[in-house]
């Protein structure tokens, strides 16, 4: 790595925005506003010193609720980037030490799941277990995985031409060694950019599972079911609306400015060709 | 160039996807079949005898041995028999028929509409890159792939239906496309809705192919050699920037294929997309299974003709059996 010439500024503003989601979720877990079975705020209530962001048709404080909300959307995002993270690294490495047609076989079955709609997928597996939260981890993991798996397989035969494998085997290096010392360690930077990239993904992907009923369901209401709430009282109070999104294009913007910023900072030489 | 690769391709690709088809449905029965709860229960109450058990099962079919009920799957999936949903007690293919009337023209307007704004958008964007609004078309953009289209629907409805009240909120006329003007008009919203967010994806995608267009050394070459640059792009350009392009045209046709159910959800259309939430809610297995068969028999059969077009675009295409380069 070449020395720091300027603080990247998309991985600033990305980590600004995504830890200010991450710091309302952590909060979450211990204190919200208002509990969220209180009712007492009255029915969709303005903004006040005491609801900053309204109440809700039930009359709940709505500030409480998003940051529910926003629990949950970091939390599919570690889930699904995990299940995608190991599915995919491990079926990538199979597919990349692979030869002819077991190498062509998985590749062709990447590139169909690559093809085929996550949304879809996730239906398929919602209609499978039933609507839950793990329903939505799981689904967005699988359809995560074929993208890291495709990304593995090409940097694990990269990095299989080069000559220090060559060497490495001939002095009698084990190839599940050659996996840990040579092969993981110049793979991992380019797969962490992926990776933060479809974390924001996977909240935007679980918030229409839950717009269409099909996530989390209540009361851990996702970002999704609360704009789906709000649909229907949109005039009244756009904010309940308006704020679910805000929040949600907040984190998938930011991961992606994290994701880029992290290329930046992992492999200058990539910089800004897109 | 020799016919005979092309058409030797053609036949190949099409075993894949006759392959992909039959797997796809097979998994589509195991999955469904695996489930805890049998399907019969949808056609019971809480407390049923063991004769109504009996019977119930006897109708869905879940009676029969798991083989028996894998070959009656394959064999009426080959003649579009879905059988008849559990809960209204009308057959399936019909019925999804009737809500592709609105599912279709919605996806192919949308995709149409956002060809043309969005391939215009997404040169202009790579060839002023360095000018301010490129700098502000290529920001856009990839704030449009952060967007939930969900929400730009809300914001559409809150502005445009209930505000100004020009557009209907939701709904589709019950009479269908008899009243063309009607139907139209509620589609308008939905359309924007999808025309909006998916522009922003595919500008991006045409920005970053024509880019790579422009900075090639054969286009340089080519100028050297004393073409003006439309001849230049025309005769080398277009055709290197569209393969990837067409590829992203294929997966984004599917995914607003799919997406529309948000979308459908969003302006209570009566599309396929709300009918297969409607049923997941309700676990109609028969709508399920034939809506997730349509739906992937769409996507498969987009991904064979998106395969076919690069091949004519690019006949230098990789042999591999997908079709595409690693």
């Amino acid at each position: 790595m070449t020395t720091k010439k300027r603080h990247s500024l998309p991985l600033i503003v990305g980590c600004t925005l995504v830890g200010f989601i991450a710091v309302m979720a952590l909060v979450s877990i211990f204190w919200t506003p208002y509990s969220i079975q209180d009712m007492t705020g009255g029915r969709l209530g303005p903004l006040s010193s005491h609801h900053w962001l309204g109440t809700d048709k039930l009359g709940r404080d709505l500030l409480s609720r998003v940051m529910i909300g926003a629990r949950i959307a970091i939390a599919v995002g570690f889930g699904s980037v995990l299940i995608g993270a190991i599915l995919g690294v491990v079926l990538g490495l199979i597919a990349g030490f692979a030869q002819r047609w077991v190498d062509e076989s998985f590749s062709a079955m990447f590139d169909i799941l690559i093809a085929f709609p996550t949304l879809l997928l996730a239906m398929l597996i919602v209609a499978a277990r039933g609507a839950s939260l793990a329903s939505a981890i799981i689904a967005i993991g699988i359809g995560m995985s074929a993208i890291v798996a495709r990304l593995t397989r090409l940097l694990v035969k990269r990095v299989l031409a080069k000559d220090f494998i060559t060497a490495s085997r001939a002095s009698g290096t084990s190839w599940a060694r050659i996996i840990f010392i040579h092969i993981l360690p110049n793979i991992w930077t380019t797969l962490i950019v992926t990776f933060a990239l479809q974390f924001g993904f996977a909240g935007l992907t679980e918030a229409s599972l839950s717009y269409l009923g099909l996530g989390a369901p209540p009361p851990n209401a996702s970002w999704g079911s609360l704009l789906q709430e709000a649909q229907a009282t949109v005039l009244t109070s756009p904010v309940a609306a308006i704020a679910p999104g805000v929040l949600l294009v907040c984190l998938v913007i930011g991961m992606n400015l994290v994701a880029d910023g992290l290329r930046d900072v992992a492999d200058p030489t990539l910089r800004r060709s897109r | 160039m020799k016919r005979s690769p092309m058409i030797k391709y053609i036949i190949r690709r099409l075993m894949v996807l006759l392959i992909s088809l039959y797997v796809a449905s097979t998994s589509l029965f195991v999955l469904l079949r695996l489930l805890p709860g049998d399907p019969a229960n949808a056609l019971l109450s809480v407390g049923a005898t063991p004769e109504q058990v009996a019977a119930a099962r006897h109708t869905v079919g879940s009676d029969l041995p798991l083989f028996e009920q894998y070959f009656h799957w394959l064999r009426n999936l080959s003649s579009f028999h879905f059988g008849t949903s559990l809960i209204g007690n009308v057959p399936v293919g019909p019925e999804i028929n009737s809500r592709l009337s609105v599912t279709v023209p919605l996806t192919l307007i949308s995709f149409f509409v956002t060809i043309t704004i969005a391939v215009p958008l997404g040169f202009i964007a790579a060839y002023k890159s360095k000018t301010w609004y490129g700098t502000i078309l290529n920001s856009i953009s990839q704030l449009g792939i952060a967007i939930p289209v969900f929400w730009v629907g809300v914001i559409l409805i809150l502005i445009f239906a209930l505000r100004f009240m020009i557009f209907p909120a939701g709904g589709f006329p019950p009479t269908g496309w008899s009243d063309p003007g009607q139907a139209v008009r509620a589609l308008v919203l939905p359309v924007c809705t999808i025309t909006l967010v998916m522009s922003a994806s595919l500008t991006r995608y045409v920005r970053s192919a024509t880019l790579d267009v422009l900075n090639s050394d054969y286009l340089r070459t080519s100028r050297s050699l004393g073409s003006s640059f439309m001849e230049a792009m025309w005769r080398h350009g277009i055709r290197n920037a569209a393969s990837p392009v067409v590829s992203i045209l294929g997966m984004e046709l599917a995914t607003t294929f799919i997406g529309a159910v948000v979308v459908e959800s969003v302006f209570a259309l009566p599309g396929l997309g709300s009918l297969l939430v409607q049923a997941i809610g309700q676990r109609d297995y028969p709508i399920i299974q034939g809506i997730l068969f349509v739906s992937t028999m769409a996507v498969l059969v987009i991904g064979f003709l998106v395969d076919l077009a690069q091949r004519f675009i690019d006949p230098r295409m990789s042999k591999s059996l997908a079709g595409r380069n690693a």
